[in-house]
């Protein structure tokens, strides 16, 4: 192993008085699928932006392929990074095909090579061809977020941030998503680090949890580990829902049948 | 058709080229400062405030005014550069009204180009940041295509305001659609005033279907649109500048001959003059221009600085505005003082005396008059308190007033302004009792008015003289030409021509009645 693909080194992030991430250290492993947990204010999507440049630290150091990424240009980092959030940011002006190959554009592609992952990448989030020619107002909200995940991944990058990315969406479609994503996930042997405020989202679909309060980090551990018991009682009280919801929906699919 | 229709028409290609040249190259101009303004003011709150506030003092100044300030301006700083640098340029005409327009251009489409670019979501933003677009990237391919629409309503508010400002270009040299509304009003000539307004509405409201072809196919992204709008402004921009190339092309062959400019204030009996001081030169065969509707000291000004070659002037208004003098020596030393002295300072050649007075009067309507026994500014004085004032424009404001004021101690129940036709018009409906007058004014015998002696000669002298400009006064051709006018026009004369031009029927052109001024040759 080449070592971790992201590492972020006692990072720190404060506006005004108030440190929204505070002395966060955390290394992530190529081909992992994280899952930042925490309520709002916990500093989860501020952490998830230092890692592509959207929010500059002010203290410690965040590297990318070992790399520090302040010693580049954002847009160039970025370029490497799929970015995934809840509001999606579809550019209203372009056709659906044009959002998609915005990376890849960017990046100076070739045509045909655009048309080809064009193609690929509509098969691959499950939407049919003849969308690509649509403008983004004319999709449903689930079909939108396909899409930008798409644009996400146009460019080929070998990370993914997520921030609540399926968070807007309704149930159903919501857990389809998710698990087409966590598919292709395997499928592209991507690095995903997914924001969530959403337990049983954390659960189902990462590899590993890192659960943050105010900034800090709380509990790193894998799904069955946390829900088999934690010291600290905020973590504890976290996974006591979804166990005690597990079992009141399993006890009821038992009594009715 | 009507020969004033006719008389309009044929006036057109010039002043709709003119108009259209002087709009279009103003808001060309605003665009190219106003949108790098906007995209800085939406990124930068400490750019945005003074950008802001800064076109909205301007909107507030009177458009006439603006025009009109920056005549000295560029006076100045032409002189600043011809001193400096060599180089002079013309302060008159094109330029003021360029920067004028051009400023009052900018406050629509900066404030809708910031309000489009800042009302660009956020999450669109973050988006092309989240992609990787660098910041010229983002505002080259996301910010200013959303916020297009919104720009482009700004710069379809930007071209009416500008196209219908330009008709106030006219008092500043610059040819316009204005000139027919400021002679039309001056001479009464209604066909032109609403030639004029209906030309420059029409010329208006046809940009503004264009730009709206242009904002609504942006808005629906309907390229046919867009193009349709574009291919429309160029054309029509084209087709109105092509008789104005045309007429260049046209002088550019061939040795040039002389080229004289004539100045002309705005009332009917400059027009008139004007006119014959131009019939006489191209009589020798030169090419003559006329630059009316000039402001009063607009007018000297310009004669000074060679942007304008000969216009008529009245020796008390350069007695009290040039000279700065309150004294009234009497009309001989007047005229000789004013020869001697605006050659000295200023290298201008008063060629001599016309052979009339237009002086600043107070005339009464004769019944009036009678029956309140004045005939002299002492028995107005008694009776002032009762009596309403009605005064042109500028008639308050010059020192002839203050001194008339304080030497028979003046006092009116109630003072209003009006444009010259429509004081008299004030005068005869009993709105006013008493009006300033000119005495040369044909209306004085038409209306049946009584000009009121001034006893105490608190009105000095105001002999019709012609002005030479520096640069031609050793010109001998010119001098020739104006020499024979000296002394040969009476003030029956030309009340007579002005009445033929300002009366509501029959009425002359400014260029007829300069024919029957024409002295015998």
């Amino acid at each position: 192993m080449a070592g971790p693909i992201i590492e972020l080194d006692n990072v720190s992030k404060h506006y005004g008085a108030l440190a929204a991430v505070d002395g966060l250290t955390l290394a992530i492993e190529p081909g992992t699928f994280t899952a930042l947990l925490g309520g709002s204010g916990s500093g989860k999507t501020t952490a998830l932006k230092t890692i592509n440049g959207l929010v500059i630290p002010d203290g410690g150091e965040v590297r990318v392929s070992g790399r520090d990424v302040a010693s580049e240009p954002g847009p160039g980092l970025r370029r490497r990074i799929g970015y995934v959030f809840q509001e999606i940011g579809l550019f209203p002006h372009m056709t659906v095909a044009e959002n998609i190959a915005v990376g890849p554009r960017l990046a100076g592609w070739a045509k045909p090579e655009t048309a080809a992952r064009l193609a690929e990448l509509l098969q691959l989030v499950a939407l049919p061809s003849e969308v690509g020619a649509r403008l983004p107002a004319a999709l449903s909200g689930g079909q939108r977020q396909r899409v930008g995940v798409a644009r996400a991944l146009a460019a080929k990058p070998a990370i993914m941030l997520m921030d609540e990315p399926f968070g807007a969406l309704d149930p159903v479609t919501r857990d389809a998503l998710g698990r087409d994503y966590r598919a292709l996930h395997e499928q592209l042997g991507l690095t995903t680090l997914m924001v969530t405020h959403d337990v049983w989202e954390a659960l189902l679909l990462a590899d590993r949890i890192v659960v943050m309060d105010h900034g800090k980090m709380l509990a790193d551990a894998p799904p069955a580990t946390l829900l088999a018991g934690h010291p600290d009682p905020k973590v504890q009280a976290l996974m006591e829902t979804p166990r005690r919801q597990a079992e009141r929906v399993r006890a009821m699919s038992e009594g009715s049948a | 058709m009507d020969p004033r229709i006719q008389a309009a028409w044929d006036l057109l290609p010039d002043y709709l080229g003119q108009h259209v040249l002087l709009s279009a190259s103003a808001l060309l101009l605003g665009l190219a400062i106003s949108l790098p303004l906007a995209v800085a003011a939406s990124r930068s709150a400490a750019v945005r405030w003074p950008a802001l506030l800064l076109a909205s003092l301007v909107q507030t100044i009177p458009s006439l005014a603006l025009l009109a300030l920056f005549y000295p301006l560029l006076l100045a700083l032409s002189a600043l550069s011809k001193a400096t640098l060599g180089v002079g340029f013309p302060a008159l005409g094109f330029l003021p009204s360029l920067l004028a327009l051009t400023l009052y251009s900018m406050l629509p489409i900066l404030r809708n180009g910031v309000a489009g670019l800042t009302g660009v979501e956020p999450a669109i933003v973050e988006a092309a940041r989240g992609v990787g677009m660098t910041d010229r990237q983002r505002l080259a391919q996301v910010e200013l295509p959303l916020a297009a629409p919104v720009i482009m309503a700004g710069v379809r508010t930007a071209a009416v305001w500008t196209i219908g400002a330009a008709t106030l270009a006219t008092p500043v040299g610059q040819t316009s659609l204005g000139n027919y509304i400021f002679s039309g009003l001056q001479t009464e000539n209604w066909v032109f005033v609403l030639f004029g307004c209906a030309a420059s509405a029409g010329l208006a409201m046809a940009a503004d279907q264009l730009l709206g072809l242009i904002e609504s196919g942006l808005a629906q992204r309907k390229r046919w649109r867009i193009v349709a709008g574009a291919v429309g402004l160029v054309v029509g921009t084209l087709a109105a500048l092509a008789p104005l190339a045309l007429a260049n092309a046209g002088s550019g062959s061939g040795p040039a001959p002389a080229r004289y400019v004539i100045g002309a204030k705005n009332f009917s009996e400059q027009y008139i003059l004007a006119q014959l001081i131009s019939d006489r030169l191209r009589a020798t065969g030169a090419t003559t221009q006329i630059k009316e509707d000039l402001g009063s000291s607009i007018a000297y000004s310009a004669l000074k600085a060679g942007e304008i070659d000969v216009y008529v002037d009245y020796t008390g208004t350069l007695w009290a505005n040039v000279l700065k003098r309150t004294d009234n020596p009497g009309r001989a030393a007047v005229l000789a003082q004013l020869t001697q002295q605006l050659k000295q300072r200023d290298g201008v050649l008063v060629l001599g005396s016309l052979g009339f007075e237009n002086a600043y009067a107070l005339a009464m309507k004769r019944s009036e008059a009678e029956a309140l026994h004045i005939t002299s500014l002492d028995d107005l004085a008694a009776h002032a308190g009762q009596l309403t004032f009605g005064a042109d424009l500028e008639f308050l404001s010059r020192p002839e007033w203050a001194s008339v004021r304080d030497t028979y101690h003046l006092t009116f129940k109630h003072q209003a302004q009006y444009q010259p036709t429509f004081m008299y018009r004030a005068l005869t409906s009993g709105q006013a009792d008493v009006i300033s007058a000119f005495s040369s004014d044909g209306r004085i015998a038409a209306d049946d008015l009584v000009v009121l002696t001034d006893p105490r000669h608190a009105l000095p002298p105001y002999d019709a003289v012609v002005l030479i400009s520096p640069k031609r006064a050793t010109d001998a051709r010119l001098l020739a030409a104006l020499q024979p006018l000296i002394g040969k026009i009476t003030v029956e004369a030309m009340r007579a021509a002005n009445l033929s031009v300002d009366r509501d029927t029959d009425k002359a052109t400014p260029e007829q009645a300069a024919q029957t001024l024409s002295p015998p040759p």
